[in-house]
């Protein structure tokens, strides 16, 4: 494993690990992978030609999880990497990824994340992704995640996607085909500051009767930054769609929120709701009839916000 | 030495004037004084729009006062802010309790209590406030919990505070019977745990029963000032004369 402080900090803010994960995992550092182990039900393949590996899970896997972090600690690395997620019939997994850059050099360090998932049928996935970056270089940390989704018949994709901290661009794009009965939850949390900039952009295409998409994203904006969240939801059977961006604004942030709604069928029913604004004032003025300071209390607010 | 007890407030020519338009001022208070004494408890009421419930609120500072003088515990706290108010002693429950998100009722309960309270030590200020502790300990404080449930996670957050001054706004505003009843209990208890003063803004006569004195307001000025005993009958004759008390049953 890794003796680097930095790397060991960085894996822990991205993955919560705090040592060699259980189960498999692969474990990428300076764009080269540094560890790696796989079980008897989920193999790991580094790709022919490209960067990125091939996740393979066996049909009726379950219980088990999947790690693959990466780590960034060295200045001007840009790397494109390709992950395909194979997974079978009948399995219930966690996959955790994540990214966190530490840039304390003058280039910019970025991370292209392509990530495919392939679920079969009556599978359960559950996939958390976390970004994270520091260092006081004038380098920027980029990441710009792409992510397919392709749900089988009855099987259910709950994505979990955080960044919070020290990430100054970031271009993320997710486009999502769901078969009959198969599910996606999708849970954005977000939070800008300085002068960064955060797209989203999500198109999710409903094809199998029965299927549903539920996709909430919660946002803070702070001082300069700016968020751009596109979400469009297209209905071409009998489908449930839902689309949700709750933004705070601060400062002088900028926030765009464009939800899209396309029915092409007669049963598909979709709702898309966006609310952009600043912390209530009320609120505020609770906490701080507590004792807290309006600092402290604006932190409770956006802590909650985000939780 | 004086034999006289200190009062913990001392209010005194406050005023608060809301300007509306270039040429019109509303003078929601305007020019009152009264004192708060420890471990008294207080009835401040008044019509609509007599200005009972903003003098409440300049005593947290809601409002810059246009004028007067307040003093807290023998400072004077005229012009100290929202935040040192509360940590010097005040605590003040809303009449209209905010909702967060992302926050829970034991988060709200441990920053009132300006401690990491126990799941168990946090249960019992909703238990005395009447709620199953354990089915609302881990609820978000938000749309989910209707008007009524809110007020009272509002005042169980007044009672973990503990301070010398515990100000109720309408406390009865959007309470049912059952939890009215036990209100009156928590002002007891809250009188004899916490040994602070209480000031009930209210029209409700049965709260105004447990006040030891009585301050009527009316346009902004003190009208009456007096013991509960020489007050209260007087008052209820008055609103009782005028119908006034056809929106709050005396009989329930």
């Amino acid at each position: 494993m890794m003796a680097d402080k930095i790397q060991e900090r960085i894996l822990a803010e991205v993955a919560d690990l705090h040592s060699v994960p259980t189960g498999a995992y692969n474990i990428r550092a300076n764009g080269e992978t540094a560890s790696r182990n796989t079980t008897a039900n989920i193999d790991i393949v580094t790709k022919a030609g490209k960067n990125g590996i091939d996740i393979n899970i066996k049909s009726g896997t379950k219980g088990e999880s999947v790690h693959i972090p990466v780590v960034i600690s060295e200045t001007g690395i840009d790397e494109t990497v390709y992950n395909d997620f194979n997974i079978g019939d009948d399995c219930d997994v966690v996959i955790v990824a994540g990214c966190g850059i530490h840039n304390s050099g003058d280039y910019d360090s970025k991370h292209n994340g392509v990530h495919r998932f392939f679920v079969g049928k009556n599978s359960k996935v559950k996939y958390v992704e976390k970004h994270y970056g520091e260092g006081d270089g004038n380098g920027k940390r980029i990441m710009n995640p792409g992510t397919e989704v392709y749900i089988d018949e009855n099987s259910s994709v709950e994505m979990e996607m955080v960044q919070i901290k020290g990430v100054d661009s970031t271009e993320r794009s997710t486009i999502a085909k769901l078969n009959a009965g198969a599910k996606l939850i999708v849970r954005e949390r977000l939070m800008t500051h300085g002068k960064q900039s955060a797209f989203s952009d999500y198109v999710t295409e409903l094809n199998g009767d029965g299927s549903a998409v539920d996709i909430v994203s919660r946002s803070v904006a702070k001082d300069e930054s700016y968020q751009k969240f596109d979400s469009k939801i297209i209905g071409n059977c009998s489908c449930n769609g839902h689309t949700e961006c709750d933004a705070i604004i601060m400062d002088s942030a900028r926030v765009v929120a464009v939800p899209a709604l396309e029915a092409n069928s007669i049963d598909a029913m979709l709702v898309h709701e966006a609310a952009i604004g600043k912390i209530a004032g009320e609120q505020l003025t609770k906490l701080m009839t507590l004792g807290l300071t309006r600092e402290e209390a604006e932190e409770q607010i956006i802590g909650g916000f985000l939780k | 030495m004086t034999a006289f007890k200190e009062p913990l407030l001392h209010v005194e020519g406050l005023k608060q004037h809301f300007r509306i338009t270039r040429h019109y001022t509303t003078k929601a208070v305007d020019g009152i004084s009264f004192d708060i004494y420890p471990g008294e408890t207080y009835g401040l009421v008044g019509e609509s729009g007599s200005g009972k419930s903003t003098t409440g609120r300049t005593l947290i500072r809601l409002y810059e006062p246009t004028a007067g003088k307040i003093i807290f515990d023998g400072t004077d706290i005229t012009d100290m802010d929202i935040t040192d108010r509360a940590k010097l002693g005040i605590s003040f429950a809303f009449q209209q309790p905010v909702r967060f998100k992302g926050i829970y009722v034991l988060d709200l309960l441990r920053i009132a209590a300006k401690k990491q309270l126990t799941v168990s030590e946090a249960c019992e200020y909703l238990s005395a406030v009447g709620l199953c502790a354990k089915d609302y300990i881990n609820r978000e404080i938000n749309g989910s919990l209707s008007g009524g449930e809110l007020k009272r996670i509002e005042i169980a957050t007044v009672m973990a505070r503990g301070t010398k001054l515990s100000v109720f706004d309408e406390p009865e505003a959007g309470i049912d019977l059952w939890s009215f009843q036990n209100l009156i209990k928590i002002f007891e208890q809250m009188r004899s745990n916490i040994k602070g003063s209480i000031l009930i803004i209210s029209h409700q006569e049965r709260i105004l029963n447990i006040a030891d004195e009585i301050v009527l307001i009316a346009d902004g000025k003190i009208k009456n000032h007096g013991s509960k005993d020489e007050l209260l009958p007087e008052l209820l004759s008055q609103t009782a004369s005028r119908g006034l008390c056809a929106k709050f049953p005396q009989e329930v």
